[in-house]
């Protein structure tokens, strides 16, 4: 068991451990669950979905599509993005100027600092 | 035979792949199965020898192969002037453990080809290719000599692009490969400038003797920035990463997972040149830094990127460019300590270890994650995230590949990522908090991304757009379940590892005397 603990000099991480504490965790989870009701049947109108009332959308229309997912986080970040995401303009000559740029500012950093 | 094979294994990590793709038109010829188990062999073989070499390094020191030499290990003549003339390849830990992690990924992604362009055209090209690849970069990170460091550089580079060309796809691979093959000229083409700098200080190519003669002078600085630039753009670091989205989205999945290998190998060379060349005659802390700062960007920069990004491989392009700053972060504070041992000893050499560990980490798991989006493209025709939803019904298998390496690339545990994340979280935690905070925040954010994607690829109901997709071929689902597999092994025994392949690597980087003594001793 020691065999598997890595030390990063301020803590250790022993997978082993962690998978024998997970595995409990699952098997708890389990057993609460086999506690309570068992499932609804799956056909009849008490299977089906319940969205306050409202029909069951299209399978199309039923999907968040990947753009909607983190709108808040982009929004929040707009003032970054307008900044950073222009940069990335596809143009061959602006990334040679951005490794010539690069390498000036290196150059400073080593030859001069 | 066996002996044979043991003592000129550098030679032949060279030679089997670089034979096997001058043959492969003729081989070609005999039709797909022989071409394909041509192709299975030849990586197979490379992949076994080497292993075969990392064995003898790990167990007998580091090997010492000189070309044209009555004995491999006669590295200097005796009327040379103490001048190694011949072409010398200098394998210790850091070699051999890149060498071995990259012929093993160039086995698994030949076969995910197999069965990914097995209705593609022009075959033998696209095999040949690879193969040349993975001589480039075999080729990188064992050779000893710094020009012959710049012809593999050239192989890896062209073939690389040739192969982001390698679908026209409207003419827009043909762009991102133009794009990647210019840049990577323009890095190979400084790096050469730097090698010429040093060449006309040192009378010499051989890595160990400009180590040994090393004086620092404004010309070895010089030489130092064109190295740190060229190579960091190979390795695709902010802000030389702008050719990292174009490349890794238009090429196929397979050669994708490739290249992150093949960016690694500029990224072996940049600690190569930082440590065994330079080593403690440079401004350590000043350079270290400039690796830090680089590495903190790439970090940064390419998570945020990440997170609006449309079409997946795009996205996960940006997340490579992301964990490359990991690795140059862990190696940078490493190089910040050099010379202080206290300080390496409490917590720069953990960090170095997290850094190398972590490059074998992500050409796991981001091979294997570019090797899901190849197999979701394969079977859906598009990228677009927006446009797929409900696969995890119908292609159950990369689901579950997928989410084996997005958990691992977020750094989740159990798996490979957490281990060296862990490592290099810890270790600069005492160098910088604030640092490490930033790495732990890019890794809650990198998580964040590929919920994101998980949702947008599999989740929701089975769209009726989708409702003749299947699961990909066999050849690509062992290809991915061989990369998810160690993505697991390596996560849960990480310590054998780190203490059999990882703490070598990063002592024949700390340990420059003995690279340098690994040549001189041969005389």
């Amino acid at each position: 068991m020691i065999a598997e603990t890595l030390y990063t000099g301020f803590g250790a991480w022993n997978p082993i451990v962690w998978l024998v504490a997970f595995a409990v965790a699952i098997l708890l989870a389990w057993f609460i669950q086999r506690l309570g009701e068992p499932d609804i049947p799956g056909d009849g109108e008490s299977g089906k979905s319940y969205i306050s009332g409202n029909d069951e959308p299209s399978p199309e229309d039923g999907h968040i599509g990947g753009s909607n997912l983190y709108w808040g986080f982009t929004d929040a970040m707009k003032g970054y993005y307008a900044r950073v995401v222009p940069l990335h303009t596809g143009c061959l000559t602006d990334y040679v100027l951005w490794f010539l740029g690069t390498f000036a500012l290196l150059f400073i950093f080593i030859g001069v600092l | 035979m066996m002996d044979f094979i043991m003592a000129n294994a550098p030679a032949l990590l060279i030679a089997v792949p670089m034979l096997g793709a001058f043959a492969l038109p003729l081989v070609g010829r005999l039709g797909d199965t022989p071409r394909n188990g041509w192709i299975l062999a030849v990586t197979l073989i490379t992949a076994i020898i080497a292993a075969l070499l990392a064995w003898t390094v790990l167990t007998g020191g580091p090997v010492l192969y000189t070309f044209g030499a009555a004995s491999s290990s006669d590295a200097i003549p005796a009327d040379s002037g103490g001048i190694p003339i011949r072409i010398i390849f200098t394998v210790d830990a850091m070699s051999a453990f890149m060498a071995l992690f990259a012929a093993f990924v160039g086995f698994i992604t030949c076969l995910y080809s197999v069965a990914s362009e097995r209705l593609s055209s022009g075959k033998d090209g696209y095999y040949a290719l690879m193969l040349l690849l993975l001589v480039g970069i075999l080729g990188m990170v064992t050779t000893g000599d710094l020009f012959n460091f710049f012809v593999f550089l050239e192989i890896n580079s062209l073939a690389g692009a040739a192969l982001v060309a390698y679908r026209i796809d409207k003419g827009v691979s043909v762009e991102a490969a133009l794009k990647y093959g210019f840049l990577s000229t323009l890095a190979g083409l400084m790096v050469l400038y730097a090698i010429g700098l040093l060449y006309g200080q040192y009378d010499s190519l051989n890595m160990a003797v400009i180590a040994s003669r090393m004086s620092y002078t404004m010309l070895d600085k010089v030489a130092l920035a064109l190295l740190i630039a060229g190579l960091a753009l190979k390795a695709g670091a902010v802000p030389l990463h702008f050719w990292t989205p174009d490349a890794y989205s238009m090429a196929p999945a397979a050669v994708t997972a490739f290249l992150v290998v093949a960016s690694q190998a500029g990224l072996y060379g940049l600690f190569r040149v930082l440590f065994s060349v330079y080593g403690l005659t440079l401004n350590y802390v000043t350079v270290g830094w400039a690796v830090i700062i680089l590495g903190v960007l790439s970090m940064v920069v390419g998570v945020t990127m990440a997170i609006p990004q449309k079409d997946v491989k795009r996205l996960m392009a940006y997340h490579a460019v992301s964990q490359s700053g990991y690795m140059l972060l862990g190696v940078g504070v490493g190089l910040v300590v050099l010379g202080d041992a206290a300080a390496m000893d409490a917590f720069g050499r953990t960090a170095m270890e997290g850094g190398i560990f972590h490059i074998v980490n992500h050409a796991m798991y981001k091979g294997l994650l570019f090797l899901t989006a190849g197999a979701i493209f394969l079977q859906t025709g598009t990228r677009n995230l927006n446009k797929m939803g409900g696969l995890g019904h119908s292609m159950k298998w990369t689901m579950l590949f997928f989410i084996i390496g997005a958990l691992a690339i977020a750094g989740i545990p159990p798996f490979n990522g957490f281990a060296s994340k862990l490592m290099i979280y810890e270790s600069v935690f005492a160098f910088s908090p604030v640092i490490a905070v930033i790495a732990m925040v890019v890794s809650i954010l990198t998580l964040a991304s590929f919920v994101k994607v998980f949702h947008a690829i599999f989740m929701g109901p089975q769209q009726p757009k989708y409702a003749d997709v299947i699961e990909v071929p066999r050849p690509m689902l062992v290809a991915m379940g061989a990369l998810a597999l160690l993505t697991i092994l390596m996560g849960i025994f990480p310590e054998q590892i780190v203490s059999t392949v990882i703490a070598p690597a990063a002592n024949a980087l700390i340990d420059q005397s003995a690279y340098v003594a690994t040549v001189f001793g041969g005389v």
